[in-house]
């Protein structure tokens, strides 16, 4: 029988780290944001990856797989994306910080994985390099087309949590922040990029890990006998035990207790179903993340999010020139969806742009959160065809309402 | 007698929990998961070191009543959790239960990956010819002319050799035997578990309230009966020829080979790229 040892190599994972951290170049390096988002994973402790590979995304598994057995860790290609959702599921509740990278495809097929991940309240991280279209679409052009299924594509209410970064370095950052997330709040944290983020270069300069702030699940320090595996903890934050540990739980999709067992009796399956729900909704201040550009004199406010707000910026400057005053509001966090602010940016502007690579799906969000006439108009500005919004798409829009 | 069987499952029931059970009465399920717990009781395994992951069905529902570490995941992907369990923590003993439908159809892909990539997971695949929990469809193994509630004028589609297919897939341990045969399947478990790979046992297993009503083949009691008469081992079918074991469940290890097993070969990886790191130094 093979000796009892956490990982497959003999020499300790916190050694093997350690050297690594100190053959770390610290110098400015030319990065793609899928690189950006494979080294983001290796510093958040991301220590099994199973995958797929599917355009645009492809790098990530690419890169964690020449590296995550340097680092003792897990890499695995998998026979499709619905393995590989359920693969990381299965490792991360064996303990692993486990995550996974696809396309829009791909991302569809996980969708029951994912629901399993959140109702069993498994930390995990699902990327989502989406590409054009429905279907196979268009593979290498950007579209921002999964804004909607990143919160509602796996059936029922399952509450999400879904981060969306405009460049390299936050492609890095919000890896980071999206395994943080996971483990903190023991569900399944999507990581929205757009293509030609994922496969743009920027420079960047990584972090010494002591700047790093990794965040990994609550232990249990109960004795087997006691552990709930949903425990009311605060803020519905509960310890999380791993197999192998002496817990011997159980966990089921299926509408359970606290303890994991399956149940079909109503106040029990409300009161899972509330449990997801407050977990996100009790915590909305430390979820959302929202970045407030030139908003203090704004007349015009652009709400956009990922590439489009690089253009929006580059407009915002342009027409600043030109004398007209006009902001951004960009969520990082898009799901829970940052209401308070943009209520208040409704409030206080005439009129808000909705530039979005997609059909209208952010607008409606938008829509949702107007009150009354004394909001600000609301324009959507869409575009649909494999091509991302120039500075001057945007800049026309704002001489056009100002 | 070494123990009183009757105790030693009792002991690994969850029986202050989860019962009674969901099963149907006649249903061979409780038959299987008493071969599992004998099996795991007679090797002395600690029940901390076992994982046991199952899909969605019937079988399915085994790992809620025993105490163990225990996963029911989504239908068809009981392997793929089971996988990624494995090659997190590999001293783990991984056993997957499941049935016809959940690892056949729905699941057949994953089936087939694991068996080649030679994973050390021991796969009970419960077979009872068709979908019970939802009132009895047709499966890849519902024998042709036999009647489903989707197939009712008879199944038209020919049926699966679970054995055959887990074999050409590369499976390095393949056994098949009976719920008649209950002591069998539990030595064979117990084999499956000791193999180093990637290891399969079908038990064939009745069920009387669905498919056996559907089929007009007797409560239970024929149903067992029906397995033992039915049913002949693998040496002695080598012996007859073909035209006698014609419709036979053939009952044996069937194949038990020895080849590299994937979580070594990633440990090997593993050290090979490490050492090489180090020599670069």
């Amino acid at each position: 029988m093979q000796a009892k040892k956490d990982k497959v190599s003999e020499a300790p994972k916190e050694t093997i780290l350690k050297e690594l951290e100190q053959k770390r170049e610290r110098k400015m390096v030319l990065m793609q944001g899928n690189e950006a988002v494979a080294y983001g994973a290796l510093d958040a402790g991301v220590d099994f990856f199973a995958g797929y590979p599917i355009t645009p995304s492809t790098e990530i598994a690419e890169i964690l797989s020449a590296e995550l057995p340097k680092r003792n860790g897990v890499f695995v290609q998998m026979e499709d994306e619905i393995a590989s959702i359920c693969a990381i599921t299965g490792a991360s509740l064996t303990g692993a910080k486990a995550l996974t990278a696809t396309s829009g495809p791909g991302f569809s097929l996980m969708q029951e994985g994912i629901g399993f991940a959140k109702i069993t309240e498994t930390p995990c991280v699902v990327v989502n390099v989406q590409r054009m279209g429905p279907s196979t679409g268009m593979p290498t052009s950007p579209a921002q087309g999964d804004i909607m299924q990143s919160k509602w594509g796996s059936h029922g209410d399952s509450p999400a949590i879904v981060l969306y970064p405009d460049s390299v370095k936050e492609s890095y950052e919000l890896t980071i922040r999206a395994v943080n997330l996971s483990e903190k709040y023991r569900t399944c944290v999507i990581l929205l990029l757009d293509e030609v983020l994922g496969h743009m270069r920027e420079a960047v300069c990584l972090p010494d890990m002591a700047n790093v702030r990794v965040i990994s699940r609550i232990k249990p320090t109960v004795p087997p006998h006691w552990y709930k595996h949903y425990d009311e903890n605060q803020k519905y934050l509960s310890p999380l035990a791993s197999y192998g540990e002496g817990y011997r739980f159980h966990v089921t999709g299926l509408t359970h207790d606290a303890h994991g067992f399956p149940t079909n009796k109503t106040t029990e399956a409300a009161e899972m179903m509330e449990r997801l729900r407050k977990k996100i909704s009790y915590n909305i201040r430390d979820l959302v993340q929202i970045e407030s550009h030139k908003m203090e004199d704004a007349k015009i406010a652009i709400f956009a999010a990922g590439i489009v707000s690089r253009a929006a910026k580059a407009a915002i400057v342009q027409a600043r020139e030109e004398g007209i005053k006009v902001g951004l509001l960009r969520p990082l966090t898009i799901w829970p969806f940052p209401d308070d602010a943009v209520r208040k940016m409704l409030r206080n502007v005439d009129t808000v742009i909705v530039p979005e690579l997609n059909q209208g799906q952010f607008i409606h969000e938008i829509q949702r959160l107007t009150k009354d006439k004394s909001d600000g108009n609301i324009i959507s500005l869409q575009r649909v065809n494999g091509t991302i919004f120039t500075p001057n798409d945007i800049l026309n829009k704002i001489k056009e309402v100002s | 007698m070494a123990s009183i069987p009757q105790k030693v499952i009792h002991d690994y029931l969850r029986h202050d929990k989860k019962f009674p059970h969901v099963w149907c009465a006649g249903c061979s399920n409780g038959i299987v998961l008493g071969a599992i717990i004998r099996a795991i009781d007679d090797m002395k395994l600690d029940r901390d070191d076992i994982v046991m992951v199952s899909g969605i069905g019937c079988s399915s529902r085994m790992p809620v009543y025993i105490d163990l570490n225990t996963l029911h995941s989504l239908h068809g992907r009981a392997i793929a959790y089971a996988t990624g369990v494995k090659l997190y923590k590999p001293y783990l003993k991984v056993i997957v239960v499941t049935g016809d439908g959940d690892c056949t159809a729905i699941g057949g892909n994953h089936l087939i990956h694991a068996a080649r990539r030679n994973l050390d997971l021991t796969v009970i695949l419960v077979n009872n010819n068709i979908y019970g929990m939802t009132g009895g469809q047709a499966s890849p193994t519902t024998p042709h002319d036999a009647i489903a509630t989707t197939a009712p004028y008879g199944n038209i589609e020919p049926d699966f050799n679970i054995c055959d297919l887990a074999m050409g897939a590369g499976a390095s341990f393949v056994a098949r035997t009976t719920a008649f045969h209950a002591i069998e399947a539990q030595n064979m478990i117990k084999d499956a578990i000791n193999h180093p790979g990637f290891s399969l046992v079908e038990v064939i297993s009745a069920c009387p309230v669905i498919y056996g009503r559907l089929n007009k083949k007797g409560g239970a009691p024929e149903m067992m009966k029906a397995m033992r008469d039915n049913s002949i081992t693998k040496t002695a079918a080598e012996k007859l020829p073909p035209e006698k074991t014609e419709g036979k469940i053939v009952r044996g290890i069937l194949r038990q080979d020895i080849r590299p097993e994937f979580s070594d070969e990633y440990e090997k990886l593993i050290k090979r790229v490490i050492n090489k790191g180090e020599e670069n130094e």
